[in-house]
């Protein structure tokens, strides 16, 4: 954890409030998101009990797998989910715009500007908590590769028609979310934990009854207070007040009210499948009714408090304007939507069950840029983030003290102005050290010189640095490429933009080191196979 | 002089049959590759150099790809001072300052941006990062992979395909390669691109031939067997000279202040803690870092001299024979601050990462673990104390709060397993425990404001 985030926490307990963390949004929240709130079976991570789904804050829909073990119902459940999802998803896929998209032309080699479709707005799926992330990959993967009757009339267990696309979408999603910086899908405990610090850890803050709790506490009541009883306050019937964000439920829901009500549904099925005539049935069809709709209003007693806990998170995030690279990263979150809807028209299959070397490879080299580019931005789009980073010795702000011009030796001068910053700040310079300031929105480079006095003196430092780029072309600078003396600047240790990596070998072309290309036989060797029996193994 | 007969395992003749033997498949072989793993100052860049000289004399051309600039240079450097005719080209970006200016006066070198510049020479030499923008060029027969533990899976995959086959040369005890995001999602798959490029090198090729250096001529005889116990426990290895034949002695005598204790007690038995009050502190603890400035200082200022094997007169004890380490760049900093505060300036401070592969006569090392509340993996990760606690020739001074061990055991390991990873041995906890118990024995307790 940074310095200034322990001191903004101290300050949360002190105060007990939570204490911002930003002052603007970084993320980047669609218009129109959709919201998913969804609750799992206890001891089954693939059995979805229950969701809450919509994008209207006041009429959610409500979806229930009254038996949830029980495969067909579980169908029905993902089928219902995919005529909620997808055509919020489509909407999106609709509407496009021209632009321009760099791609190597397979005859020449070159690189040439190609103009392509961008879909002009993106889907925004938002779920309650981190383990929700995780959930939406776990149907991604369960749903993928299933076949509906269409496909494959002689599979055992047809999938729905458009579930197997679902997992698709949804396999996107998830893998979206792994991007830093992107906003496809969020959990709503980290943009809240992002945005502000509370006075309890990082684990607790995975609570969303908790974390709101801090930063909106009820009036007149401290967020530690108000944190406690959301975490643990129960109810005459020994039911938790706030219900966790999910997806796993409390076990004492699930002992003292859901096993019974699910009971009482196998029951009631039971003795409707027992049922001897027409009379009987319609009774016994009843009593189904009643059991269903008894667990209906149970899931929906359990994900409609964490449901309106979203909305009130999103309005308080809404407070907060949008920082200005945030724009531009959603830009990136579009172009993965429009590549993904691409892939599907185009008829490619689902995403693998596990990437080949070279995806992996090109997978996390994106990611470390994209954490990289994300650091930089945040701190430039927000000066309390910059002030953290400030206090890291990562960057410095000060007043420009004096200009010197210098010239670079050689055949062409260039000039090399000296520039003078006095800074209260105490960053890590060492021999010429690289640093930048951003120059209308791009970046310029400055070397570090020496320290003008003594380091660390009563007056601050003077930090003498070398300008030694985005001058112009001509011997004298550009009119306003230098900065003058009483100019306040603000110059940061690392690089504002990332430069992307070298291109790796085509899939087709893996190298002997990473076992050859992928499909040949000794391909994969370690994971497809089962460890050799040993004796340990029995008893 | 008369011949040692202390013991009947002559480390030179150890390591002499080893060295025959890597260069015995590495060019008469069958196999695409060979590994060779290197303890700490086992000799692991004469190996790389000498192998370079017996490709190139054999008249075969070769690639060799080191991790940072740094390492490159000093290779090209190794590599014009055994032979000064050898036709070296050495490949860097075009970056400002992007090689050692002492490159220059090297006339057997050429250097370009560009690797058609340099074709048709012997020995072609650049950093991984630099060689994967190399493309469309006719592979070489031969490469040499230096530190290799410490290149990451997905760069071996970016440069592979440059040549035919190899020898990867490193330490495995050193700090694995690392991610700055998550990278589970791999974990198990046996070309994990956050791992190290031997783990899927292996993984992929069981048959290929695997050596180890069995000498460390850097450590001296009081720290080989602990490093080599804490650090690889499984492949064991000895130090070159014994007790008595390096020593260190100073001129000023000691005046009985807590870092001159230190000092005295490192001299005599290679190892010394410095081992401040227990508290918790921010990583910048200002009362350490001020203690490891003052033991640098006293250093200096106490006329040192170190005797060893490498000369028959004692060496004067100066500012570049001296390093000292952190876990942190911020502690780094502060270190650096609080030296010039004492009027030294030409002492080099770095982290574990940048102190890979350098040697120094005396190290004085934070602790990565004083003061603090907690012991995460970064922390507990093996290879930085192993870094840390393996630069020296002579002596390692460590500066720690008090309550380490106390704290190690409130901290069990709690990393996830992954399934189809292989885990390491030791585990950070239990090696930091055994260089803990050892210092325990060297401790001189210290209240700075006494």
């Amino acid at each position: 954890m940074s310095l200034i985030a322990t001191l903004s926490r101290l300050e949360a307990v002190r105060t007990g409030r939570a204490q911002p963390a930003a002052t603007v949004r970084h993320r980047h929240l669609s218009e129109r998101p959709l919201v998913l709130v969804p609750l799992i079976t206890a001891g089954e991570a693939g059995a979805p009990l229950g969701a809450l789904v919509g994008t209207d804050r006041d009429a959610p829909r409500l979806l229930v797998v009254p038996q949830p073990r029980d495969r067909d119902l579980r169908f029905t459940f993902l089928a219902e989910l995919a005529d909620l999802v997808l055509p919020y998803v489509d909407a999106y896929g609709d509407v496009v715009e021209a632009a321009e998209r760099s791609e190597t032309d397979p005859e020449t080699g070159k690189r040439v500007k190609v103009e392509v479709d961008l879909c002009a707005n993106a889907p925004q799926l938002i779920v309650p908590s981190r383990t929700g992330i995780d959930f939406v990959r776990l149907l991604g993967r369960a749903m993928r590769f299933r076949r509906t009757a269409e496909q494959d009339p002689e599979a055992p267990h047809p999938a729905p028609p458009r579930v197997p696309l679902l997992g698709r979408w949804l396999t996107h999603f998830g893998e979206r979310a792994r991007v830093p910086g992107s906003s496809l899908l969020l959990a709503l405990t980290d943009l809240l934990a992002r945005h502000w610090a509370t006075g309890q850890s990082s684990v607790e803050d995975q609570h969303l009854g908790a974390l709101l709790a801090w930063i909106d506490p009820p009036e007149g009541e401290s967020g530690d207070a108000a944190a406690r009883r959301a975490e643990l306050a129960r109810d005459g019937d020994g039911q938790l007040l706030c219900p966790p964000a999910g997806p796993a439920t409390d076990p004492a829901f699930d002992n003292k009210l859901l096993a019974p009500a699910i009971e009482r549904y196998d029951r009631a099925r039971a003795a409707l499948a027992a049922a001897e005539d027409g009379l009987e049935a319609d009774d016994r069809f009843g009593d189904l009714t009643a059991a269903e709709r008894e667990i209906r209003a149970l899931v929906e007693s359990r994900t409609r408090p964490t449901w309106d806990a979203v909305w009130r998170g999103l309005d308080l995030l809404r407070e907060l304007p949008e920082g200005a690279h945030a724009t531009d990263r959603w830009t990136r979150d579009r172009w993965s939507f429009t590549g993904h809807r691409d892939r599907i028209i185009a008829g490619e299959p689902p995403q693998p069950r596990r990437d080949d070397a070279v995806t992996a490879a090109n997978k996390l080299a994106t990611r470390e840029r994209e954490q990289a580019r994300l650091d930089a931005q945040e701190a430039l789009d927000d000066p309390l983030v910059m002030a953290g980073r400030r206090l890291a010795g990562e960057a410095f702000a000060g007043e420009v003290t004096e200009v010197v011009m210098a010239y670079s030796e050689g055949k062409r001068p260039s000039p090399r102005p000296l520039v003078t910053v006095r800074t209260d700040d105490r960053p890590h310079l060492g021999e010429r050290t690289k640093v930048y300031r951003s120059l209308g929105g791009k970046p310029q480079a400055a070397e570090f010189v020496g320290y003008d006095g003594p380091e660390g003196g009563d007056h601050g430092n003077l930090v003498v640095l070398r300008i030694v780029d985005k001058m112009g072309r001509g011997k004298e600078p550009e009119e306003g490429s230098v900065p003058q003396k009483g100019d306040p600047v603000c110059f940061t240790l690392f690089e504002h933009d990332q430069r992307g990596g070298a291109k790796l070998p085509d899939p087709e072309e893996t190298p002997w080191t990473h076992g050859g290309p992928p499909g040949e036989p000794d391909a994969v060797p370690l994971p497809e196979q089962p460890d050799p029996p040993t004796e340990e193994d029995t008893l | 002089m008369t011949a040692p007969v202390s013991s009947a395992f002559s480390p030179g003749a150890a390591a002499t049959r080893a060295t025959d033997a890597i260069l015995r498949d590495t060019l008469h072989g069958t196999h695409r590759g060979v590994v060779v793993d290197s303890p700490p100052g086992a000799g692991k860049s004469t190996l790389v150099v000498r192998a370079a000289l017996e490709l190139a004399s054999a008249g075969r051309p070769l690639m060799i790809i080191a991790q940072t600039n740094a390492q490159v240079d000093d290779l090209v450097l190794r590599l014009a001072e055994k032979d000064d005719e050898l036709p070296v080209g050495r490949l860097h970006s075009s970056d400002t300052d992007p090689y050692d200016k002492a490159l220059d006066d090297l006339p057997n070198v050429r250097k370009s941006t560009k690797a058609a510049d340099l074709a048709g020479l012997d020995v072609v030499i650049s950093t991984a990062a630099k060689w994967a923008h190399v493309k469309g060029v006719e592979p070489w027969r031969h490469a040499i992979v230096d530190e290799a533990y410490q290149m990451r899976s997905d760069a071996l995959l970016a440069v592979a395909g440059l040549f035919e086959r190899a020898l990867f040369v490193g330490d495995p005890g050193q700090l694995d390669p690392f991610a700055i995001v998550g990278s589970e999602q791999w974990a198990g798959l046996s070309y994990d691109p956050s791992a190290s490029a031997v783990t899927t090198l292996l993984a992929h090729n069981r048959e290929l031939p695997q050596h180890r250096l069995p000498v460390s001529w850097r450590l001296p005889a009081s720290a080989a067997p602990l490093v080599s116990g804490a650090f690889y426990p499984y492949t064991p290895f000895r130090s070159g000279t014994d007790h008595g034949d390096r020593q260190l002695a100073f001129a000023v005598p000691s005046d009985g202040s807590g870092p001159d204790r230190v000092i005295d007690e490192a001299a005599e038995a290679g190892w010394g803690l410095l081992e401040l009050p227990a508290r918790h502190t921010p990583r910048t603890d200002p009362e350490a870092v001020r203690a490891v400035a003052q033991v640098v200082r006293r250093l200096l200022d106490r006329g040192g001299a170190a005797t060893s094997e490498r000369s028959e007169e004692p060496v004067p004890l100066t500012a570049d024979r001296i390093a000292v380490g952190t876990a942190h760049r911020d502690q780094a900093a502060s270190v650096r601050s609080a030296l010039a505060a004492l009027g030294v300036t030409d002492v080099v401070v770095d982290t574990a990462n940048r102190l890979q592969g350098r040697e120094y006569d005396v190290t004085v090392v934070l602790h990565p673990l004083s003061g603090r509340p907690d012991a995460t993996a970064f922390h507990l990760e093996t290879g930085r104390l192993c870094v840390l606690a393996s630069r020296h020739r002579h002596a390692c001074i460590v500066v720690c709060r008090a309550g380490v061990s106390e704290l190690l055991d409130d901290h069990p390991s709690t990393e996830p397993v992954q399934l189809g990873v292989t885990v390491k041995f030791p585990d950070g906890w239990e090696a930091n425990h055994a260089v803990l118990a050892t210092l325990g024995e060297h401790r001189v307790a210290w209240r700075p404001s006494d």
